[in-house]
């Protein structure tokens, strides 16, 4: 079967610090089958218009993460994105496809990061490697398969930076540790031959740019190419440092998690004046004073202009409703163990997932007539 | 239509207003809202982190709810709850254990989930429910200089495929397409899809109001009059805490955040005090004013 060629017109960021100019955009024309990657016309042009232009990459099937780029604003591998996909997605219908560098990162030349300065740098601070339980077995370890398949999403990270490309705490705080690495963080926390569970866990609780220095924004969740989904691992050592090993950390996380699980339990809606307070160990707890002060002009102005009443900063109005409720909580926090969900492992029943949010008609259970449900996890052995 | 409404904790906490609004808004587009008064909190995404069944049972509960109604389908008024239900939803729909081991425990209260039910934002239904057209159909106050900039919320747009966005169901546009059909102008600018911070406030508050400061800022250089979002937690660090991060980045910002129901509202001829335009920190000036001339339009359109 022969394909046809098409033409594509494609949008460069330029930058040479050596011209001492500032970057620049750059279009270009190339002519190539539109299932052939973005990679393959950058390189293309490269060979035959501008030898000067400069990209990273190596396996070109999105396997060493080298080739990561933005392109219409949303951060990829440039070899695992179809041409013509690239052109239907570009803005207003326009078929331009736009690629510049990586955010979060400088950049070194035109589409080239410096990831040695931001992603391997934050990588190391993580302790990548594992740190055995003693004394270590004469060969190797045995390992139960279900123990180990909670962190093969994790261990899928072909360090491609897309996530840290886009992550919104990083925009706001450089010193954020980061997306890839703390879903790499997980992939140690979570193996069960790891000796140090705990005391990584009371790293990055209290590191206050740590897991709770990330703003669940699910950017990662959407940019990553391999399903790693770094917010969900982030998520898991949340659990773990908080419910699991009950670590009080100076950054108010586990407080503020369970003042917010306490509140519901009470009230059944939130109750927000109650939970500033809780989240910081009670209205009468010394650390809650000085927050307590400084959003008392917030929470006056609130009052002033009528938003609330001083009732309901004081009371919920609703909780009579919601007595039920306390039940539901204690019942389920009682267990011996949290029952955890995850779909990459666990998979659809059914041939297809369910529809996706409120796609579908009806009220009641309509089968599978959703588009776009989540994507069903890959099979096993089919990621490299 | 009759829809199962779910307005959420936040709107009828610190932003009474938003839940005001939708109750004043829905009669215009012939929504009649049954209100599930019995549903708790989504947790936000903060319960799932904490215990992630927790979360799923008390999210099965409210879908258990609405699906006693006879709404047609449930309805919200938060893109975290949007968020924060779909993430949930997604769980029990995929597996048939998990999710008869969570209606056990919601069988002590008589409630019982059935896979599939349909939840959407106010957003989401204005335009694959009412549709743009009939929308603008009622439109009696055009927003015709109104610079409005679109401020979605994570939870609303985040994951794709989670939220079923797609070629079909362009979400993520569809702000941009009310404030369209509403005659206002869309200011695009770098903050559209960022997030506003607030999950962070209460442990890295000043990286958190640098967020919401930074968006703010970003409109306030592209023109805007005037953001719009879906979402009451959003509005909190964007409104309520606005003062705060102006603080926070050294810069004066004064720039109104409206519910989306209150711009709909503006659109269809309500007036700004009775979507409770005086209860934000920031009051909407600008809007208030436009609005006063527009007023004055229509009495000359009427002439
Ligand atoms: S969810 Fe957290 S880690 Fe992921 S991009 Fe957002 S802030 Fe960064
Ligand atoms: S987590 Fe995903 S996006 Fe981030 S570096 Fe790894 S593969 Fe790339
Ligand atoms: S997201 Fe918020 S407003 Fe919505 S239910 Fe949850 S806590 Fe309440
Ligand atoms: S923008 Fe803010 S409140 Fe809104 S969804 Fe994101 S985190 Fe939530
Ligand atoms: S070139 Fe290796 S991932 Fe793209």
């Amino acid at each position: 079967m022969t394909r046809s060629l098409s033409g594509y017109t494609l949008r460069l960021r330029r930058f040479d610090p050596e011209s001492g100019k500032g970057p620049y955009w750059q279009e270009f024309k190339v002519e190539l089958e539109g299932h052939r990657s973005v990679l393959d016309a950058i390189l293309k042009l490269r060979d035959e218009v501008d030898g000067s232009i400069g990209i990273r990459c190596s396996c070109r099937q999105a396997i060493c993460g080298s080739c990561g780029v933005r392109i219409n604003d949303k951060p990829g591998l440039a070899c695992h994105t179809h041409l013509e996909r690239a052109a239907q997605a570009a803005s207003e219908g326009s078929r331009v496809i736009q690629v510049e560098p990586m955010g979060n990162m400088p950049v070194i030349k035109d589409l080239i990061v410096d990831m040695d300065a931001v992603h391997w740098k934050k990588i190391r601070r993580v302790t990548p490697w594992l740190i055995n339980k003693q004394p270590v077995p004469e060969r190797e370890y045995i390992v139960s398969h279900e123990s180990m398949v909670d962190v093969t999403q994790s261990m899928g990270c072909i360090q491609c930076g897309a996530c840290v490309s886009d992550c919104l705490s990083m925009e706001v705080d450089p010193e954020f540790i980061g997306p890839a690495q703390l879903a790499k963080a997980y992939r140690f926390v979570g193996d069960p031959r790891d000796a140090r569970q705990y005391e990584r866990l009371k790293d990055l609780a209290e590191d206050p740019h740590g897991i709770y220095d990330c703003t669940h924004c699910w950017m990662c969740i959407d940019a990553c190419p391999k399903d790693v989904a770094p917010m969900s691992q982030i998520m898991r050592l949340r659990r773990l440092a908080g419910s699991e090993h009950q670590i009080e950390d100076r950054n108010n996380g586990h407080r503020h998690e369970h003042a917010f699980t306490e509140n519901i339990a009470r009230n059944g809606l939130l109750h927000e004046a109650d939970l500033l307070s809780d989240s910081y160990g009670g209205k009468l707890s010394p650390r809650a004073v000085p927050v307590l002060l400084g959003s008392l002009p917030v929470i006056l102005r609130a009052l002033m202009r009528r938003k609330i009443t001083l009732g309901h900063a004081l009371l919920h109005p609703y909780r009579r409703r919601y007595k039920d409720l306390r039940q539901l909580f204690e019942s389920i926090e009682r267990r011996e163990r949290r029952y955890e969900l995850n779909l990459y492992v666990s998979g659809y029943d059914g041939a297809e997932p369910a529809q996706a949010a409120g796609n579908g008609p009806a009220m009641v259970a309509t089968g599978t007539s959703g588009v776009g449900a989540g994507q069903a996890p890959r099979e096993e052995g089919e990621d490299i | 239509m009759r829809v199962a409404y779910w307005p959420g904790c936040v709107s009828r906490g610190f932003t009474p207003e938003l839940h005001g609004s939708m109750a004043k808004v829905a009669p215009l587009l012939d929504i009649e809202l049954v209100e599930m008064d019995r549903a708790a909190c989504c947790g936000a995404g903060v319960i799932a982190e904490h215990n992630q069944e927790l979360a799923d049972t008390l999210n099965a509960r409210t879908f258990a709810l609405a699906q006693q109604t006879d709404g047609e389908l449930m309805m919200n008024i938060c893109s975290t709850c949007q968020g924060a239900q779909t993430e949930c939803q997604q769980r029990l729909d995929a597996n048939d254990a998990y999710r008869d081991h969570v209606n056990e425990t919601l069988a002590s209260e008589g409630l019982r989930y059935e896979r599939g039910l349909t939840n959407k934002n106010f957003l989401w239904l204005l335009v694959e429910e009412i549709g743009l057209a009939a929308l603008q159909a009622k439109v009696t106050r055009p927003l015709s200089n109104l610079r409005v900039g679109p401020f979605y919320g994570c939870y609303i747009v985040r994951p794709m495929d989670q939220l079923g966005i797609d070629d079909d169901h362009p979400r993520h546009r569809y702000l941009q397409w009310v404030i369209e059909a509403l005659g206002g102008t869309v200011v695009d600018y770098a903050g559209v899809y960022k997030c506003c911070g607030f999950p962070i406030i209460t442990m890295n508050r000043e990286a958190s109001l640098r967020q919401a400061g930074r968006h703010l800022g970003d409109a306030l250089d592209a023109d805007a009059d005037c953001l719009v979002t879906p979402c009451p937690l959003c509005h909190l660090n964007l409104d309520l805490q606005q003062p705060l991060a102006e603080k926070v980045i050294g810069r004066e910002l004064g720039m109104p955040v409206l519910h989306l129901p209150q711009l709909v509202g503006l659109a269809l001829g309500l007036e700004p005090r009775q979507l409770g335009m005086s209860k934000h920190v920031v009051r909407p000036a600008s809007v208030i004013d436009w609005s006063a001339a527009v007023v004055g339009a229509r009495a000359d359109a009427q002439a």
